[in-house]
């Protein structure tokens, strides 16, 4: 069942009750989830090596080293992917030892608040556009106004 | 510097959207009456969409219809017009279970804050609509899709 692809939570097509995602839970994920945390989120995903870092998590938990090896980085360049992808919540780390071992974080990306992120993605980009009409009816008015003084 | 546009679920059946534009309302109002306007701005190009033509006949009663590039068409009827401070219509492509929208124009020292309210008959048909809404601007995303399901093929439930 791969209803972790599915976008909504009450499609036409229902799973069984048993294996839907707690409806509640998601709604409150959607409240908690502010637009500063998933700016960080797709800031984090932004780039291309730390997709590919989330990829090699998403297999198996690793040392900050050996992605470094993997992605032909220095330790302190891995290091701040690393730091960036937690901050977002898409990876834990943690330190036994001397080594910082890293996983998939507890704030893996939820189906619902990608959905209310596209959304405000149209909505931005419906109004940075309006933006400009808005300037052009600003400049028109100024001129009309000029005219009319004249 | 861009203002910032922030979506918030307010309930389980409503959704609100908020913007700062640099102009006074009567301006703003002007860009969301006008279809020549409108048109400039509803189908933003950097989403890969195009509005082939834009009827709105904005008067309490009027109708609108919206029709897009890749054959979606959008219509319904103004509910409330309020020159300068509050539009309100209908969405009825969906049948039944269309929201109502409400958008505020709020003037502040010569700044207009714009709040559009999206309120859903039940919060089924939010969620659908969510859904559609996913679907509908599917490839924007298409990269972060990819990823979330080589995370979730990958990744299993660890």
């Amino acid at each position: 069942m791969n209803r972790r692809f599915k976008v909504g939570i009450a499609g036409a097509k229902q799973p069984p009750l048993a294996s839907r995602p707690p409806v509640r839970c998601i709604l409150n994920l959607m409240v908690q989830y502010t637009n500063a945390h998933l700016d960080a989120s797709f800031a984090a995903l932004s780039d291309v090596t730390r997709r590919g870092v989330l990829e090699q998590l998403g297999r198996a938990e690793a040392s900050i080293s050996d992605l470094a090896q993997k992605f032909n980085m220095t330790l302190t360049g891995m290091k701040k992917h690393v730091s960036v992808l937690e901050q977002a919540g898409l990876v834990l780390t943690e330190k036994v030892g001397r080594v910082r071992t890293c996983k998939i974080g507890p704030h893996r990306l939820q189906e619902a608040t990608a959905w209310l992120e596209k959304y405000r993605q149209l909505w931005a980009a419906r109004f940075d556009e309006l933006d400009g009409v808005v300037e052009d009816l600003k400049q028109r008015e100024k001129f009309d106004g000029r005219k009319k003084r004249e | 510097m861009k203002n910032r546009t922030t979506v918030e679920r307010k309930s389980d059946r409503e959704l609100v959207v908020t913007r700062t534009f640099d102009a006074p309302a009567h301006i703003v109002f002007e860009a969301w009456t006008k279809p020549d306007l409108f048109k400039r701005w509803w189908a933003p190009k950097s989403m890969g969409m195009s509005l082939l033509s834009c009827e709105m006949d904005v008067r309490v009663g009027g109708k609108y219809r919206l029709v897009f590039g890749q054959g979606m068409e959008f219509f319904g009827r103004y509910i409330e017009v309020t020159p300068y401070s509050r539009l309100v219509w209908t969405n009825d492509e969906g049948g039944d279970g269309g929201p109502v929208t409400t958008v505020t124009f709020q003037e502040r020292g010569g700044k207009t804050l714009l709040v559009m309210h999206e309120l859903y008959p039940s919060k089924e048909a939010l969620d659908a609509a969510g859904t559609g809404a996913a679907d509908a601007m599917g490839e924007t995303f298409g990269q972060l899709d990819e990823l979330l399901v080589a995370l979730g093929t990958s990744g299993g439930r660890s």
